[in-house]
Parts: C-alpha cells; sequence; structure tokens
C-alpha cells in the first residue's frame, strides 16, 4: 500500500515538474519575450478597433476580426495586382523596393479593411440607430456580420475571383521577406520580419495616439465618447464621427493584417481572423476597453504573457493562459489596467 | 467640424495617390519580377518546382518492401467469358461537399475497374451504384438502408471515411453486405466483431510505426521531437509515433498545438531548445504549413516528418520552400503509370489519393462475381479468403479485417 502511494507520489511530482517548466522559460526568456512583442503589437493594433468603437458607441463590434480577414486579402489582392504570383520562394527585390511594395500593399490592406468598416458600420450598424434599436440588437448584429463577412469570403469571393481568392484553403502565400537573422540579444535573434513589424506597429499606434489626442477630429471623437448629446449641442457631427471611428478602427486593422501575414504568410483564410479577434478583443479588455492606451499595452501584454505561459504550463495552454491572464486583471481591475475610458481620459 | 471636409479630401488623395502608384508600378514588376528567385511570371501552380514523390515502400517495422509487381497484378478483364446479369457493385462516399474530391477519387478508380471489366465481358455487364453521403457520419446512417435495401447492390466499396464507417458499420454487417473501404483508417473499425469488414490499406497505427521505425532505424535519427494537434487523428498517431520511437523521443519538445492555429512561437521555441535530428508533426496540412515555415524562420533545420493528414499538394503550397525534403507517409500507394494513363483517358484529371485503392478493391470484387457469385454472403466469404497481388500491394486479409502485412510509402517533397 505504502508503496502504491510512493509510486503515486512520484508520478504525481513528476507530472508537476514537467507540466512547470520554470527552466524552459528562464532559458528562453527573451527569445519568447521578441516573439511575445512581434505578437503583442498585432494584437494591440487591432483591439484599438474594438476599443474606439466601444468608446465612441458603446458597442462591441464583434465583426471587427472580419475587418482584420479582409484587410488581409486585401494586400494579398493588391500584391497580386502588382504582378507578384504566389510561390515557394520569398522574392528578392532588394531592401529599397522591398519597403515600397510593403507600403503599397499595406495601403492596400488598409483601403479595403477600412472601406469594409466604413461599410459595415453604414449598412449593419446605422438603420439600427436610427430605429433606437437596443444594444442587446446592435451585439446580435455584430456577430451575424462577423458571420456574413467570413461565409462571403469563404463562398461568393472564389466565384467573383474565378477562384483566385477565397474559398475553403489559405491562399498560397506571396513572400515579399526572408525571415533572416539580423542580431542576437541575450539568447534571442531578432529577424527583420520581427523588426519591420514591431517597427510599423509602434509607429501607427503613436500616430493613432497622437490623432486622438492631439487633432480635431480626434477631439470630436472624444468629446462624443464623453457625452454625445453636449458634443453634438458643440456642433460635433456625431454620424461623422462615429464614421471616422470605423475607418480608423478599420485602416488600423488592414495594416495588421500585412504584418501578420509577413509572419504567419499561409494564414490568409476566410476564418483566420477569428481567433486572433477574440484574443485583441480581450487584449482591449485587459488594458481597459474604451481606452486607447489600454489596448496598445493590452496587446504587447497578452502577447508576451501567453508565451511565457506556454513555456510555463505547456503549448496547449496558449488560450488558457490568455483568458485566466485577464480574469485576474479583471477581478482586481474590473476597468482593465489603465481603466478610464476614452471620454474620461486626458491627453 | 465642417472644415474636415478638406482635410477629408486630403486624406483620400493621399490614399488615391497610394492606389495610383500601385497601378504604376505593376508594369515595371512585370520585367522586375523576372529576377526573383522562382520568376513572377509563372502561374500558381507552375511556380513552385516542389512536390511530393514516392520515395520507398515499408512495412510496421519501417523495413524496405519491394513494390508488388505492377505485371502480376489482378486485371479487371478477366478471361472475357464471365456470364452474369442484374449485378452491381454499391459505391459510398462523399460525392458533395467539401470532402466531395476524396469520394470522387474512389468512385473513378473503381469506375475505371468496371469500365474494363465491362469491356472486355460482353456477357457479364455489371453496374456501379452511387450512394453519396457528404462524409458526414449522420447523412451515412439516412443512405446505408437504401443500399441494403437495393437487391442487385451484392458488395459495397465503402464507405470512405472513419467516422460514417463507425456509424453504419452494424447495419451492413446485419445485412451480411459486404464492405471494403479505401481509405478509412480509424485502427478502432476493425474491433467492432464485424465480418462483413475489410479494410483495404494499413491502418493509423501501422503508418504511425513504420514511419517511426523508418527514422529510427533507416534515417538514424538520435532525437527526434514529437509533436501533435489537437484532433483523434494526431493524437493517435502521434501517440504511435512516439511510442514506437521510445528513447529516441524527447519528451522536453513534445510540443501540443490546436488545430486553427496559425502561430507556434512556444512550439518552435521548445524544438529549438532540444535541437533535434528531426521533427514529427501528427496533424494536418492547415498547421503543419504554418509550423514547418516558422521552424525553418527560426532557423531549426532538423528534418520534417507527418503523416497523410499532411500529404495534400496544398501543403507544398503553402509551406513553400520550407517544405523541402519533407518525409510524408501515407498507406496510399502511388499510380502506377499505365494506370495513371487510363484513368486520365477516362476522367480528363490525374488519379488521387486512394484511386489505386478503389481499383484494386473493385477488381476484387469483380473477380467474385467472373466467379459466378450472385449472393452477398458469398462475396464476402470469396473476399475473406482472397489471396493477390493488386497494382499497389498484396491483399490478404486476417479474420479481423485487416491487411495481414500492411505496407506504409514514404513520400518525400522534392
Amino acid at each position: 500500500m505504502s508503496v502504491l502511494l510512493l509510486a503515486g507520489g512520484h508520478v504525481l511530482a513528476g507530472s508537476m515538474v514537467s507540466a512547470f517548466d520554470i527552466g524552459a522559460l528562464g532559458r528562453n526568456f527573451w527569445a519568447l519575450t521578441v516573439d511575445g512583442l512581434t505578437y503583442g503589437s498585432i494584437y494591440a493594433l487591432v483591439a484599438v478597433g474594438y476599443t474606439l468603437v466601444y468608446g465612441v458607441l458603446r458597442l462591441i463590434n464583434f465583426a471587427h476580426s472580419e475587418i482584420f480577414m479582409f484587410g488581409m486579402f486585401g494586400q494579398y489582392a493588391t500584391l497580386m495586382l502588382l504582378g507578384f504570383s504566389p510561390s515557394g520562394n520569398a522574392y528578392q527585390q532588394g531592401t529599397l523596393m522591398t519597403i515600397v511594395y510593403l507600403l503599397v500593399a499595406m495601403v492596400g490592406g488598409m483601403a479595403v479593411a477600412g472601406g469594409a468598416a466604413v461599410g459595415l458600420e453604414r449598412v449593419a450598424y446605422r438603420p439600427l440607430r436610427r430605429r433606437g434599436a437596443p444594444a442587446l440588437v446592435f451585439l446580435i448584429t455584430a456577430i451575424g456580420a462577423s458571420f456574413v463577412l467570413q461565409e462571403f469570403v469563404h463562398f461568393v469571393l472564389p466565384k467573383l475571383t474565378g477562384g483566385n481568392l477565397g474559398g475553403v484553403n489559405a491562399q498560397q502565400p506571396i513572400r515579399l521577406v526572408q525571415a533572416t537573422a539580423q542580431f542576437h540579444f541575450g539568447n534571442a535573434t531578432v529577424n527583420n520580419v520581427e523588426i519591420v513589424i514591431v517597427v510599423a506597429a509602434l509607429g501607427l499606434a503613436f500616430a493613432t495616439d497622437r490623432f486622438i489626442n492631439a487633432t480635431k477630429f480626434g477631439r470630436g471623437i472624444r468629446a462624443v465618447a464623453q457625452d454625445p448629446v453636449t458634443a453634438t449641442l458643440m456642433g460635433v457631427s456625431r454620424e461623422r464621427v462615429i464614421m471616422l471611428t470605423f475607418l480608423v478602427g478599420g485602416l488600423l486593422a488592414g495594416a495588421a493584417g500585412l504584418l501578420y501575414t509577413l509572419r504567419v504568410p499561409s494564414g490568409i483564410l476566410y476564418s483566420g481572423g477569428f481567433i486572433l479577434g477574440i484574443k485583441a478583443f480581450a487584449a482591449a479588455v485587459l488594458g481597459g476597453i474604451g481606452n486607447l492606451r489600454g489596448a496598445l499595452l493590452g496587446g504587447l501584454l497578452l502577447g508576451v504573457m501567453e508565451l511565457y505561459g506556454q513555456a510555463l504550463f505547456g503549448t496547449e495552454w496558449r488560450d488558457v493562459v490568455a483568458f485566466v491572464l485577464l480574469i485576474l486583471v479583471l477581478m482586481f481591475r474590473p476597468t482593465g489596467i489603465l481603466g478610464e475610458s476614452l471620454g474620461r481620459a486626458r491627453a | 467640424m465642417r472644415r474636415s471636409t478638406p482635410r477629408l479630401a486630403g486624406v483620400a488623395l493621399v490614399m488615391t495617390a497610394g492606389l495610383v502608384l500601385a497601378g504604376c508600378s505593376s508594369k515595371s514588376t512585370g520585367g522586375g519580377g523576372g529576377g526573383s528567385t522562382s520568376g513572377a511570371t509563372g502561374g500558381s501552380s507552375a511556380s513552385s518546382s516542389l512536390s511530393i514523390q514516392p520515395l520507398v515502400q515499408v512495412d510496421a517495422t519501417g523495413k524496405k518492401v519491394a513494390a508488388a509487381g505492377g505485371s502480376t497484378a489482378a486485371d479487371p478483364a478477366g478471361d472475357g467469358s464471365a456470364k452474369c446479369s442484374n449485378i452491381s457493385i454499391g459505391m459510398a462516399g462523399a460525392l458533395t461537399g467539401p470532402n466531395a474530391a476524396l469520394g470522387t477519387n474512389i468512385l473513378n478508380g473503381l469506375k475505371l475497374a468496371v469500365d474494363q471489366h465491362n469491356k472486355a465481358n460482353a456477357g457479364c455487364q455489371v453496374t456501379v451504384k452511387q450512394f453519396d453521403t457528404e462524409g458526414d457520419p449522420q447523412k451515412a446512417t439516412q443512405v446505408a438502408p437504401q443500399i441494403v435495401s437495393d437487391t442487385s447492390v451484392i458488395g459495397l466499396l465503402g464507405p470512405a471515411f472513419s467516422g460514417e464507417t463507425k456509424a453504419t458499420g452494424s447495419i451492413f454487417n446485419q445485412a451480411g453486405l459486404l464492405s471494403l473501404t479505401a481509405s478509412a483508417t480509424n485502427p478502432g473499425l476493425t474491433t467492432n466483431g464485424w465480418n462483413n469488414f475489410f479494410r483495404g490499406l494499413g491502418n493509423d497505427n501501422s503508418q504511425g510505426g513504420a514511419i517511426a521505425s523508418y527514422m529510427k532505424d533507416t534515417l538514424g535519427y538520435k532525437k527526434v521531437c514529437v509533436i501533435q494537434d489537437d484532433s483523434d487523428y494526431g493524437i493517435g498517431l502521434a501517440t504511435v509515433v512516439a511510442k514506437t520511437l521510445g528513447s529516441v523521443a524527447v519528451s522536453s519538445c513534445n510540443a501540443k498545438v490546436k488545430t486553427g492555429d496559425k502561430d507556434f512561437s512556444a512550439a518552435v521555441q521548445l524544438v529549438k531548445d532540444a535541437s533535434p535530428d528531426a521533427v514529427y508533426y501528427g496533424g494536418y496540412y492547415a498547421e503543419a504549413a504554418p509550423l514547418l515555415s516558422q521552424l525553418r524562420q527560426g532557423g531549426v533545420t532538423a528534418a520534417f516528418a507527418s503523416g497523410d493528414g499532411t500529404n495534400d499538394p496544398e501543403f507544398v503550397k503553402q509551406a513553400g520552400d520550407a517544405s523541402k525534403g519533407a518525409y510524408l507517409t501515407c498507406p496510399c500507394g502511388p499510380a502506377p503509370d499505365k494506370f495513371a494513363a487510363d484513368y486520365k483517358a477516362m476522367f480528363s484529371v490525374a488519379p488521387g489519393v486512394y484511386s489505386v485503392e478503389a481499383y484494386d478493391l473493385g477488381t476484387i470484387m469483380l473477380k467474385g462475381i467472373d466467379k459466378g457469385i450472385t449472393a452477398r454472403g458469398d462475396l464476402v466469404k470469396f473476399v475473406s479468403s482472397y489471396d493477390g497481388a493488386g497494382l499497389a500491394k498484396n491483399y490478404k486479409w486476417d479474420s479481423t479485417g485487416e491487411l495481414a502485412s500492411a505496407s506504409t510509402w514514404v513520400y518525400q517533397v522534392k
């Protein structure tokens, strides 16, 4: 009996050790941090879309993950129009031309995603607002719109484009950048793709922050978020602000679409935005939904913590780690890390 | 906000300028693209020169086996003097829906065998009756009674998938209708005590054992990371592989991923940490392709091996150059040249996965019919004692309905 117990204890101890691997986290700390920041900055860009719309409309736009997916297809289509065809190898166009093509592709992705976001607002949400529909109807509509956009790319887009875009399989990747190690940092190797993603995302995040906090448009957005009635009395067009909000969110999601594709070339799929969208939404809540800087912080934090968690508990625990972290933060700070909403935040 | 209009217009102008720039530079890319490594002018199918090529046929212990001679393979034409009337062979599988390609491969393989038989035997015209299950177990249970009640059907090729086979197996067993599957590989199917069920290819266990032994003994890998997804198929395959590899499988890099995931940073980090000779992945191509690209991006140069879930042209398309050299197994054999030519002539497409197996199994049923068998029970008996070569391999079954010697083909992306 005691032998059995001992054996049981040993097995338990053994599985505990393998299930809680501090060593793996320590050894790979910097590598995981680099990967986490890369992925987190993509979360952050998508999270901004959730947070801005929430700040202005108190609406969780679940279709935003599909706006991101449209961004991926938008940049892909742009590259095809530029004459690139999908191939197994990375194109080697030289650094300067690659940057130009990346920028053009990003503009393409942003245009498609921004257009889709504004279109979505026009078609799905504005009629509801006109009729003064209750909040629940908006939420259901958002979920419905998410399915419509997904199935559009799944079934309709391949028919419209002769099978070149959309359908059941992921797009065959167009690789503009071959990931090559640039420098070492601790035990981490930083490659060019990671640099491009983080630099571009931080640049866009900074620009968005300035846009919201230091321009006239931003002031309009903040005013509507703070008090829509008074803002309207002061001459702010609420409808225009709402459109602008969706546009900004869409543009950032489109840019995130390109950056994500650099990292995961075979991720361009009709359902490819779904999980990432949920994570970005969690990031927005984590940082404090309605708060722009909160969304950025939440994204980076979630990206990094997910990878630390995977190293600690095992790779299959990724989503669990993300959402347990969210619950823990909300238990102690119910409004998220940075708390305050867009309207109350003073720039 | 009135003054915002010109600014918005300015934004629009910038965007339009961007698009115009996009339009202009498209011309310059046509020439410039030629300088790229793969050639921008090639179509999407021609742009990647890599494809999945058969490498070697191995048995369950990873030993190379000689290919079954194409010359001695059973010929559906027979001696041309068969007599029969009002006999048909059923085929059940996905013929519409997302998995229709697989069902069609099987149906066409059978049709080719029956066509060759009927041309040679004027006195025995066998018809093929097709039953669409959409690959869905629920649909299959609705279709199964129709098959059973059609008395002209004396043998069934199918069902195609494991799920639908599991759901309908007892119906066919009760009716005593022969059920020969060309593609259902779940190991549990032959443990139900169905005496009418025969599997025309190795199951998932034999595939996993074969590649594990092949990696360990033939390729001589000392350290292998086994990664699995969260599907029954992936878990089952990875478990068998890890078990067969024994101490060669490194437990510290036994990463688990989820179907639908596209980012595998943590798994890549684990593999990098272990620096193995090879990585085995149990799962489907949708995850295998980004996983392999990210492993290569992360600087992992270890060999990559996976099962028939990954053995799909889509894998090569998605992973691109990273897929070069990857070992992919399948219990399904490559199509011999003559078969491929006949198939192409009849259906104007190249044979797909399991077409060869379907042709072989169809031929076995036709042999029985040519012997004058008209009752379902007699055909089951005929198959249970059958021993003969087909195009893909030798067919002889044990008492459970598994092949006596299951073989696995190892393919490589070249």
